[in-house]
Formats: structure tokens, sequence, C-alpha cells
């Protein structure tokens, strides 16, 4: 995608313009002067034995900057110290939303390991009392792939059809309103859908089923937005002059539709779809209404019975509150994120071999 | 990149329409229509199952605390405090994430060496496909035992603010830890608006501010924030939608409770939608129906957020 981005120019230029007035701080005296605060403030912690990585980063950044503003200040000037302040600080934002990141990622990967291996993926919580020091996740992996299929099942066609409709067929008022309400929608809780799936059920089957097609459809209303807006984008990267090439040989417009359009957009519709299982295979909320959170065996019927899945065991593991209860859901957690960080991964390998062919 | 509207190519139907056509343009455009019957339909069956249990009930929905609905008859509950805690949490959340986001988002468009800015906002990305379940665990298991020394020092400090008043919780687990892991889970969807309308800031705006001598911030400052602020609005709303919304992190982290209380860093606070999940599984008798009445509140609270975010988004785009 092209980005409409204008790099500020090389600092350099900016100072030898402004020497008319002012000095300039020599040209690597930011890196340098972060280097050396970041292991002045690791000495110190050290000396001190209270080294801890939080800390350090947020004293180095305090030291720095302030250094920095000083020096800037009295070489420079004021308006030259705000732009570093500003530079500084927009680094450390960065910086701030990756610490989370790398936390959960690396706590997930360090407590997950403990248990995580073959005999977890394999074995299921059947006959495995809570606090007992065995059992795994194979039926939590069976319900995940059941509920999450089905659910992709219903989204994708659904989803996609909608997005073609926005892209070929809709003008006017329809269009604007499917268009708003597909937005709306991305925004709903995902709690209320598996709310919405309960009500239905009460009303068709009445209360207390609780079963794997529920879950599947709670997911389905959160996940056709998805589908929906990922796929118009895709749709719309397809070149119009495909379409009337195709029109000018007297293809009619489904055809047209079914054998250039989607074919064209394959790559990008692939991704996005994945993208959307990606996002709905960690949702916990609605599948606790709807698929039961005490399944404890594999279960491979959608319309029979309780389905665990991974989220909702991690979820129950935790409020059961054992010190083994714990470890499993933090050996869950690791399957779930590299569940969907293979999906992640997946899409956008699919997504750069098979991009949009736009020329 | 260029995006077409592939309603101005015109088929080459002259004659009478094929029967193909027809077919494949009333399914997709039931499909559209379907995705609006879904809409409907969540508020509807909300709506009609919520009924028998706010008709019963004996006090005001709205303005009582109290949460006892596993009865028969008589049922006495409200949204309250609640609906309180929602806002509180949501509202701590968007304090923390909004100015990240933004600096988040200049970093990308601006300051990012442009060969690596794809990357960094993939990385940021990468925190939304993240399962709130998991935030979950990582708030209950890791940052709320962190946090506690943190909590400790602040009420010795600033106790002094009604909002930080002691004595903390031990275990950390308060309507500020909630927050802050909200905050870092609405973190993404705020940065990616910010950073499509910092894209789209006209050139020619830019390369007037730095013309006339301006630095870099300054440049931001003259041409870039006021162009963007009405979609780093819409954005901080959007986020603002999904933190009311979030279940399982706050469900997690806060343990039942039914207070109203604006002490961050005691527990005693809790939200709608984690009431749902840790009630849920006891309910009985009108039980069912008031969880359900409580998703209906919600759902129109992030209804009406979530519209309205949409609103200035759109306006803020098309200005441009």
């Amino acid at each position: 995608m092209s980005t409409t981005t204008t790099q500020a120019p090389d600092p350099s230029v900016g100072t030898s313009m402004s020497v008319l007035h002012h000095g300039s701080l020599p040209r690597h005296f930011s890196a340098i002067l972060l280097a050396a605060s970041a292991a002045v403030v690791a000495t110190v912690l050290l000396i001190f034995s209270s080294f801890g990585f939080v800390l350090w980063a947020l004293l180095t950044a305090v030291a720095y900057i302030a250094i920095l503003m000083t020096a800037s200040l009295r070489v420079e000037g004021g308006r030259k110290a705000t732009d570093r302040l500003v530079t500084a600080l927009v680094h450390s934002c960065f910086l701030l939303a990756v610490l989370p990141l790398v936390s959960v990622l690396w706590t997930v990967a360090q407590y997950g390991v403990v248990r995580f291996g073959p005999y977890f993926l394999t074995v299921s919580m059947n006959g495995v009392l809570p606090s007992m020091d065995a059992g795994g996740v194979h039926h939590a992996i069976v319900g995940t792939l059941a509920i999450t299929g089905m659910a992709t099942l219903i989204s994708v066609p659904v989803g996609v059809l909608a997005a073609v409709y926005l892209v070929e067929y809709a003008k006017g008022r329809l269009k604007k309103v499917i268009t708003f309400f597909v937005d709306v929608m991305t925004g709903i809780p995902s709690i209320v859908a598996g709310l919405f799936v309960v009500a239905l059920w009460i009303m068709l089957f009445g209360p207390g089923h609780l079963n794997g097609a529920a879950g599947a459809l709670s997911l389905t209303v959160l996940m056709i937005p998805v589908v929906v807006r990922s796929s118009e984008e895709m749709l719309r990267l397809v070149p119009l002059e495909l379409r009337e090439a195709s029109y000018a040989l007297g293809v009619p417009k489904w055809r047209t539709i079914t054998k250039v359009v989607l074919p064209t957009s394959a790559g990008g519709l692939i991704t996005g779809i994945m993208l959307a299982i990606a996002r709905v295979i960690g949702e916990t909320a609605p599948l606790v209404l709807t698929a039961g959170s005490s399944a404890v065996s594999v279960n491979w019927n959608l319309f029979d019975g309780q389905m665990m899945n991974l989220p909702v065991f991690i979820y129950s593991q935790v409020r059961m509150g054992g010190a083994v209860n714990y470890e499993r859901a933090w050996a869950a957690a690791l399957t779930l994120i590299l569940v969907v960080m293979l999906l992640f991964f997946l899409a956008r390998m699919i997504g750069r071999l098979i991009a949009p062919k736009t020329r | 990149m260029k995006t077409t509207d592939a309603t101005e190519a015109v088929p080459p139907s002259r004659g009478k329409r094929r029967i193909g056509d027809v077919i494949f343009a009333e399914v997709a455009r039931g499909s559209g229509i379907l995705i609006l019957v879904i809409l409907a339909g969540v508020a509807a069956f909300l709506i009609l199952q919520a009924w028998p249990s706010l008709s019963a009930n004996t006090v005001n929905f709205l303005t009582t605390q109290e949460w006892d609905a596993n009865v028969r008859e008589n049922p006495t509950f409200g949204v309250a405090a609640l609906a309180f805690g929602t806002v509180l949490a949501a509202a701590i959340a968007l304090l923390l994430a909004t100015p990240v986001a933004i600096g988040i988002s200049l970093f990308i468009v601006y300051y990012a060496p442009r060969q690596l800015a794809a990357f960094l906002g993939y990385l940021v990305d990468l925190l939304a496909a993240i399962p709130s379940v998991v935030y979950g665990l990582w708030g209950i298991g890791f940052l709320a035992p962190q946090l506690v020394p943190v909590y400790e020092g602040i009420s010795r400090y600033l106790g002094w603010i009604p909002l930080f008043s002691g004595p903390p919780s031990t275990s950390g687990r308060t309507i500020l830890t909630a927050g802050i892991v909200l905050a870092v889970m609405i973190l993404p969807i705020i940065t990616s608006i910010s950073r499509d309308v910092f894209h789209q800031v006209p050139q020619g705006h830019q390369e007037a501010a730095l013309a006339m001598g301006s630095t870099r911030w300054e440049m931001i400052r003259l041409a870039v924030l006021p162009f963007g602020k009405s979609g780093v609005v819409g954005g901080a709303m959007l986020g603002m939608g999904r933190a009311l919304g979030e279940t399982m992190a706050v469900a997690m982290i806060l343990s039942p409770s039914l207070k109203i209380s604006w002490d961050l860093l005691q527990s005693g606070n809790q939200t709608i939608a984690g009431h749902i999940a840790l009630q849920y599984p006891e309910a009985t008798g009108y039980g069912v129906s008031a969880l359900i009445a409580a998703g209906l509140i919600l759902f129109a609270i992030t209804l009406i957020v979530n519209m309205a975010a949409r609103y200035v988004v759109s306006r803020g785009t098309k200005e441009a």
C-alpha cells in the first residue's frame, strides 16, 4: 500500500540553518547520551542491588530526557529543545506499547512450558480431578476446532457475499445503511453476542441448553462484520479495467464476479478470513455462556452437550484457583497463542505470496 | 492505492436479464440484508428475554445497586453499581491509552525509519491478536502482584488524593489494574485509526509548515494535529466502546462486587460484562433474564458510543 508519509528533512539540514542564531549539539549527542544514561542507571541500580527492568527503563528515560533538555536549552534554544523533548516522548510511547507485548508473550512462554508438551496436547480432562497432577487440553482443542470451524463455514459465505453486494451491486441508501451497521457491528461486545444466542436458544429449546452450535452461532455474529470489512477492501482493489474487459467480451456480471473479481482478490480474501479466524478463536465470554464451561471429555458433536474449548479452558482453570490449575491455564494460554500467531503469520505469508494482482 | 467503485462499470445486459445474474444479485443482496437482520435480531431477542425479569423487578433497574435476581418471584436487582464500574474502568483505560496511542501513531508515521515503519505498526497490531483471556491471565498472574508495591507507594505518598486512599489491595486486583489491562487492549484500535488519519494529512500542509522553518514538532502541531483531531477523537471513542464491552480480562481480575467506589487502589468495583460472566453459571429463577437485561444496557451503551464514533471518524475523513 502506498503511503503519503512525508519524512521531515534530515535533522542536520535544520540545524545548519539555525546555526545563524544558535549553536547545535554534536551529531550523535543524543545516541551517546542515551547509551551513557542507560549504563549509569544500570550501574547505580546494581550497586543498590535493586535491578528491575521496568525501573531501569523508566529511570533511564527520565535521566536521558532531563539531561538532553538541559543541554539543548542551553545550546540550541527553546524551540529545538521542545522538538527534542517530543521526539524522546514519542519514542518512549512506542517502547511503552511494546513492553506489555513482550511481557505477555514472555510470561506465557515462561510459565506455559512447565506443562506444555505432547502429553498436555493429547490427553483430555476426562477422569482427572481439578487438583490432580495430570490432564490436558485435547478436548478443548477439539472443541475450538469444531466451534471455530462451524463459525467460519457460516460467516465466510455470508460475509464475502455481503462484501460482493456492497462493492459490485449496492447503490444509494441501502449501501450506506449496511456499511454503517457493519461498522457498528464490529463494536458489539462479545458477551452481548453470547447473550443473544442464550436468548435465542431459550426461545427455541427452553432454558439450560448449552452446546457447540450455540457457541459457533455467537462467534458468527462477531466474525461476519470482520469478514465483510476485509473482503470489501480487497474487492475494491480489483481494477475496474478487469471488469470492463470481461464485460466487453460479453460475460454476464455474475460470471465476471465469480471468474474474474473473486479469483483476482483470492489472496487478500484468504488473508482477511484467516485474520478473522484468529480474532474469534480467542473469544471466551460468548462461549462461557453458550458452549458451557464444565465439559471434561472429547466431544465432536456440536449439537449435543457442552463443548470445552481453549479460551474457556483457561478461564475455568483460573476460576478453580489452585497451583496446578494455574499451570494448566498458562500451558493452555501458550497453546492458544501459538495457534493465533500461526494463523497470523500464515495470513501474512499468503497475503504476500498471492497479493491482489493489480496489474 | 487507487480504489474502484465497481458499480461504475456497466455490464452488457441490455436485453433481458439473465437468470444467473438475477439469482446471484439477489443472493448477494440477501447476505447484505441478513447482516441487518442479525443486528436487529440481537436487539429483539435481548429485549424479549429481558422483559420477564424487568417487569417483575420490584425496584428501579437503573438506580439500584443490589443484585438479588436468582429467585422465583419478586426479584430485586439493578445495574447502578455495575454501570458505574464499567464507565470507571473504561475511563481509566481511555485516559492511559489515548496519549500513548497518539504518540505511537506519530512515531510510526513521522519518526520511525521508513523501512521499519510497516513492521513496527505490525508489532502494535500484534497486541490486538492476543486473546482477551490471555490478557486476563497475564493481569491476574503477573501484572497484579507486580503492581502491589507500586500501589502501596502511591497510597503512601499520594493517599491524600481521594482516588488513591488506602489501604491498598494486597492482591493488586483492583479497578486500576483492570483499567491498565484494558488500556493495553485498546491501544491497537486507537493507534490504527489515528495512524490512518495522520497518513491522510495533505502533504502540502506539512511541506508548507516545514518551509516556514518549523521543527518537526511544530510541523506536527500546526499541520498534523489540527487535521487529525477528529480522527483521533473517533479512534478514542471506538477504543472506549471496546473497553466498555470487554469481559474476560475484567472478570478474571476483579472479584464479584456490587459497590460504587471511587477508591482505585481497593477492590470493590465490577463491570456489567464481568458481572454477567461471573454470575451466569449460577443464575437460576429470574437470574438469566436479569443478566440479559444487564447485557441489553451494555449493548445500548456500546451501540451509542460506536455509532457516535463512526460518525465522528467519517466526518473527519470527509473534510479531507
